[in-house]
């Protein structure tokens, strides 16, 4: 899943036009993580010379974050870009962002769950933590039938991005990650957050103590399990972000099994596992043996368009446990009573009427659309002559611009056409070279996108 | 604040009945956490000898807790006296969760924000995590208008509880904390989470590292800021859960003062500022200083009865710094960016009306109903020759009951009246002697427990 476009809050309003001067040229050779450490430098310098400071030391993981988190980072560039071109009509196919009306079935239930809440009888106050009951009955019956998964392991939430965080708190800090590479950046930006990994590494583009598990076309977006050391958590993200590589039941099964062998945790991330065309798994639980190894997190965001709107499950089986036998669930379940007090019962209403017939049929009339956007751009950059991947299970095309840096092609792609793509690099080492163009748009813009990149790259 | 009943999901139907047996006799003097501690390991073992098991090891963290969350546990006791007693009309003024319908000029922006988003003008995808900027103008406005408190020093959130917990995140494990003792399990519980304390000593029931302020009748539940050693953070909640007690100008001051002179930071929770009388401050930043030393931390959970709907915000002024100038609100964004995605847009449409002038009233209306039902309550144990404390400036009563273990007088009032009401141990060791009787109830729900009450002690 992908996050919002946001810029970073303004220290002072001296600061803001700093960090946004109208001269900045985008297309500068400097690497982002150092030009963005001095910008922090140079901003905080001037307060900490006069300003009372706390005597409370900085989180050193914290510290060794780079630059800000990349959507942001991609908002902030647009910015710019709008400073230098007032008028450029701008097109985001960046941040994997919905952006068709949510469908009517769905929105019904969330305003008739409204209404009940200023009346004696619909009221609710907190609900369960773990989600209202309904809720989870319908996602256990609709999304796991057959898998053995019963309706008391699924925990409702906020999002998968909040469950991510969450899921890592359980874990603590003295855990080895395994990611894909490239993948999701909230995978290894949390795994540094809670203190999992050593520093950032320069030269190699990746933080110390996290595995990256190269996915690229010659390994079919795949990893060598073979090649990498025995991490503890493995976040799998399948249909994946960035590259939209849908695993095989046949490379899920070596996921499982090595999990097995090694004794690590899966996270698989089926946030665009309804986007699958084809037969592959949608769910890690459709593997034999997933259930002793493997937890689950969904969203309803890109189904539903619920980006805004905020509702997300995590599956913890009740066979998942750690060495000394205690329940990984039983933790979970903790973290989440303790560090969350529910997901909204607004939002929920709107998940139990997205999983009825007509409101699956509605989401899948919404996915529908965007996978016809997807064709859109995966035809485009074909026809172009590039070697494009993904698109087929996810609503995102993964493009190779071999040779070239990936935030040097997204600059150039923004200065000549106003379309913001995302860097490849932004999603870890492995995504160099490639861009991933979204799919999220309404039909015109598409069009109106894919027109550019013709006139840019005929 | 508080959070919502939920019992803890049974990990197998046969561990639920070993759970909640009927013969269970909730007037045992087994202490409460060794208790938990036996079940935890009854039930893991039988799993443990038999199934697969990952190599990953349980946080130790995790391991430290005691008991599962306070408010969990009285659901479950609840349950097992309901299967006592099947027929019993059990009144709840255990948790704070709110009971009136949310006003109509509220949930009718929330209504029609959510037709919203099935137009193509109307929907909106991602939020900046941030909150929507009209929200935090007004809460700007509303709340801190003359406090040099500006709208990007002001973060919106899916509640006050979870707010705690990303603070605990941006903070890390290396700082030492304080609370006031009793005070709300979350920010003990979150800080051991984080792994800022030692283990739990039984014998002082306190965790090591954790510097407990006792608030009591002696002190007026201020705490002796001078008996205390430096933490680096200090949670303070005023009005104070528990107890009721609310700060004054002085005292806050002091605070503010002992801040500045340790270089600490005080998390100032004002969950219940609008339930305050009289002319005691509602914010700490109407103490001159406390921009750089405080951070402040409220909801909409018990002023609209937004429990289940879920907005909250937290207040991190630009002028907050860690012992090296870093500004501590770009670590808060850079949280909040990467392991949140924004509240929910429809809450937010909510929050915003709620800060209309229509909705403030409505707001005042609300609350001013449970003042009446806190009232009701303090005048009858009042009558009844106890001494009561709390009630003026917040939806709870706290109740000496000297010599007597919480728990005990728990279990008692719970099996003779079938009242719920909250031991104040739960709240930490000095809250022993004392229960807490919340005051959000339907009024006929507690002019009835009040009669029950009378009908005890009389």
């Amino acid at each position: 899943m992908s996050i919002t476009h946001s810029l970073t809050t303004s220290l002072s309003s001296s600061s803001s036009a700093f960090l946004a001067p109208s001269s900045f040229n985008s297309r500068g050779q400097v690497s982002l993580p150092v030009k963005s450490v001095s910008i922090c430098k140079c901003v905080a310098t001037p307060e900490a010379e006069t300003a009372y400071k706390t005597g409370v030391t900085r989180n050193p993981n914290m510290g060794k974050l780079q630059a800000g988190y990349l959507f942001p980072e991609i908002a902030r560039r647009r910015s710019a870009h709008l400073l230098k071109y007032p008028d450029a009509k701008v097109i985001s196919l960046g941040i994997g962002d919905t952006t068709e009306p949510i469908p009517e079935v769905i929105t019904d239930a969330m305003s008739k769950r409204s209404h009940a809440l200023s009346t004696i009888e619909g009221y609710s106050g907190y609900g369960a933590e773990q989600g209202e009951k309904p809720l989870r009955r319908a996602l256990a019956s609709t999304f796991y039938s057959d898998l053995g998964i019963e309706e008391d392991d699924i925990f409702v939430s906020d999002g998968a991005k909040c469950d991510i965080s969450r899921l890592q708190i359980v874990f603590g800090s003295n855990v080895k990650m395994a990611v894909q590479d490239p993948s999701y950046p909230a995978y290894v930006d949390s795994s540094v957050i809670m203190g999992q990994t050593g520093l950032y590494q320069k030269d190699v583009e990746k933080f110390a103590n996290i595995e990256y598990m190269r996915c690229n076309p010659e390994n079919g977006f795949f990893p060598d399990l073979s090649s990498i050391s025995r991490p503890d958590i493995i976040f799998f993200c399948s249909p994946n972000n960035p590259t939209g590589a849908a695993a095989t039941r046949e490379q899920l099964t070596q996921l499982v099994q090595f999990a097995k062998d090694n004794g690590s945790i899966v996270i698989h991330d089926s946030a665009y596992a309804m986007y699958i065309s084809g037969d592959n798994p949608r769910s890690i639980f459709e593997i034999p043996g997933a259930k002793e190894v493997a937890i689950e997190t969904s969203s309803f965001s890109k189904y539903a368009g619920f980006t805004g709107v905020r509702l997300g499950w995590t599956v913890v089986p009740k066979q998942l446990l750690f060495s000394d036998g205690f329940p990984v669930a039983k933790d979970f379940n903790r973290i989440v009573c303790t560090c969350f007090n529910g997901a909204s019962n607004i939002s929920q209403a709107g998940g139990l009427a997205c999983l009825s017939p007509d409101g699956l049929k509605a989401m899948r009339d919404v996915i529908g659309f965007y996978k016809e956007n997807t064709d859109i751009i995966m035809e485009t950059f074909d026809s172009l002559g590039f070697k494009v991947y993904g698109g087929k299970d996810a609503p995102y095309v993964w493009v190779h611009f071999p040779g070239r840096s990936s935030w040097d092609v997204f600059a150039e792609i923004l200065e000549k056409t106003h379309v913001v793509t995302t860097p490849g690099s932004g999603f870890g080492p492995g995504g160099e070279g490639f861009i991933r163009v979204s799919a999220f748009g309404h039909r015109e813009n598409v069009l109106e996108a894919c027109r550019r990149f013709k006139q840019l790259y005929k």
